[in-house]
């Protein structure tokens, strides 16, 4: 790999916002204005920090120059940076939980996968044919570190069993070929 | 090679009725009441059809076959848990008299792996057991031929019975109540099909791989296996696959001196993703890359030629 800086790299930014309207989207533009491409934005709304802000964790593209220039321009703008690693996302994960995922709180299990794990939620496809009530499926995609694998799907493990949800795991990087 | 074979299932009655297209002889049949010995070779056809007609196989008593005249013993009785008998004590037996055994019979190997091999080390008969995991497949004896120490992972769906009830799920949108009853008319489950869909029987097949792979360093039984069936699954989590270009197989992992089964997510064209009552063991070797190895992995005639295929490495 070469250290060309037009090379385009994946960045995790850690925001906490205001609880104000239009927060987010005044977060989001100095990303966007920059050349910085979005690629998935948690946003913990569930989870106050102790200065009763939220937390928001941000996956964008941009070349490293690029992603300087983000990471002032937010500063300037006044949002709260708290990290902005340059850790590369590079395993992308899909899972499926099956079970009662709506009465034992979905966005509660997202938060606490996303809380224990370097992992972050990329997609979520949820399929409830029998109503909330029921029993329902959630195909789950998560962007990892490399080599983190092992790690988040152990974690994904523990909230799921706690929670009586079934999950369904991929093969091993192996055996998916 | 003068066989005794021990059960009249469709495994054992199958391999007494291709035995002499393999140049063998039958001196001994039994099933769990009855037995027909004859030194000379028995009659083949006589037996299998008094066991058709009146479910046993001759007049003699079943443990009179132990203590015939053969050279190979066929352990071909129903799979037991546990203490793994009366398989094990059948193995015991023919080991004990210098005999040969030859098992289809997956309970002495998954459960008791190490006292078999011990009693093979005192006895101038050797054990096999291809016919133990993917029935005409020949996984163990390629695991052999690479030998053990040059196979990192052995990953592979295992139980037909659990993959015709995904595969039928998935493309005809089914619920698992209704498949499954589907699988029973046909005759591809079992009407007790518990040890097929909660992954007993995959787990079964990859604790053997395991014993296999360690290369009689560590034993592993069931206990060692973590287990997850596919009763569970909804019509809606194999639609979320699909969806995604991916389907639900139930895959028995070998890894690092780990079992594991369980429903596992594989891409629509992987090999893994094996449709109906096909099975598929794909090894991960050391320097060859991936090999897959699939085919019928049960079945009377399939799994008793994997028996004759191991009385052929005798």
């Amino acid at each position: 790999m070469s250290d060309s800086t037009d090379e385009v790299r994946s960045y995790t930014v850690r925001l906490e916002l205001v609880d104000e309207p239009g927060e987010l989207l005044r977060a989001l533009e100095p990303i966007a204005n920059n050349g910085g491409n979005l690629l998935s934005i948690f946003h913990e709304r569930g989870n106050v920090t102790p200065r009763g802000h939220i937390p928001v964790e941000v996956d964008l593209e941009a070349t490293p120059e690029r992603f300087d220039g983000i990471v002032d321009a937010l500063r300037d703008a006044g949002i709260n940076v708290i990290q902005a690693g340059a850790e590369q996302y590079s395993e992308a994960l899909t899972i499926i939980l099956t079970g009662h995922l709506v009465n034992t709180d979905l966005s509660d299990t997202l938060s606490r996968i996303h809380e224990s794990t370097d992992a972050t939620v990329t997609d979520l496809s949820l399929s409830a044919p029998e109503g909330t009530d029921d029993a329902s499926s959630a195909r789950i995609r998560l962007a990892t570190e490399e080599g983190a694998v092992n790690e988040t799907m152990s974690a994904i493990r523990a909230v799921a069993d706690e929670k009586e949800l079934q999950v369904i795991e991929p093969l091993a990087a192996g055996g998916e070929a | 090679m003068r066989l005794a074979v021990i059960g009249a299932g469709a495994v054992g009655s199958s391999v007494v009725e291709l035995a002499a297209d393999h140049g063998h002889s039958v001196t001994a049949f039994a099933d769990s009441s009855s037995a027909v010995i004859d030194s000379t070779g028995i009659d083949t056809a006589e037996a299998l059809d008094r066991k058709r007609a009146d479910g046993v196989v001759g007049s003699d008593a079943p443990e009179a076959a132990l203590s015939a005249e053969y050279d190979v013993l066929v352990e071909a009785t129903p799979t037991t848990l546990g203490d793994a008998e009366p398989g094990f004590g059948h193995v015991q037996a023919a080991l004990e008299r210098d005999r040969h055994a030859v098992l289809a019979n997956k309970g002495p190997v998954a459960e008791r792996y190490a006292d078999v091999r011990a009693l093979e080390r005192e006895s101038e008969g050797s054990v096999l057991f291809e016919a133990t995991v993917g029935g005409a497949m020949p996984v163990l004896s390629t695991i052999n031929d690479f030998d053990p120490t040059h196979i990192t992972a052995v990953r592979g769906v295992l139980n037909g019975t659990a993959n015709f009830i995904l595969s039928r799920m998935a493309t005809e949108g089914l619920d698992y109540e209704h498949v499954l009853a589907e699988a029973q008319d046909l005759g591809v489950a079992e009407a007790d099909p518990t040890f097929d869909v909660d992954g007993t029987d995959a787990a079964l097949k990859g604790v053997i791989i395991a014993n296999v792979l360690s290369d009689d360093e560590t034993e592993y039984t069931l206990d060692d296996a973590a287990v997850e069936g596919i009763q569970d699954i909804s019509g809606s989590a194999l639609e979320l696959a699909r969806a995604d270009g991916r389907t639900v197989r139930l895959v028995a992992e070998v890894v690092e001196g780990s079992v594991r089964v369980g429903p596992r997510l594989v891409p629509d064209n992987a090999p893994l993703a094996v449709s109906g009552t096909r099975n598929i063991a794909q090894l991960e070797t050391e320097h060859a890359g991936q090999l897959n190895i699939s085919g019928r992995g049960a079945g009377g005639p399939e799994t008793a030629s994997a028996v004759l295929a191991d009385i052929g490495r005798l």
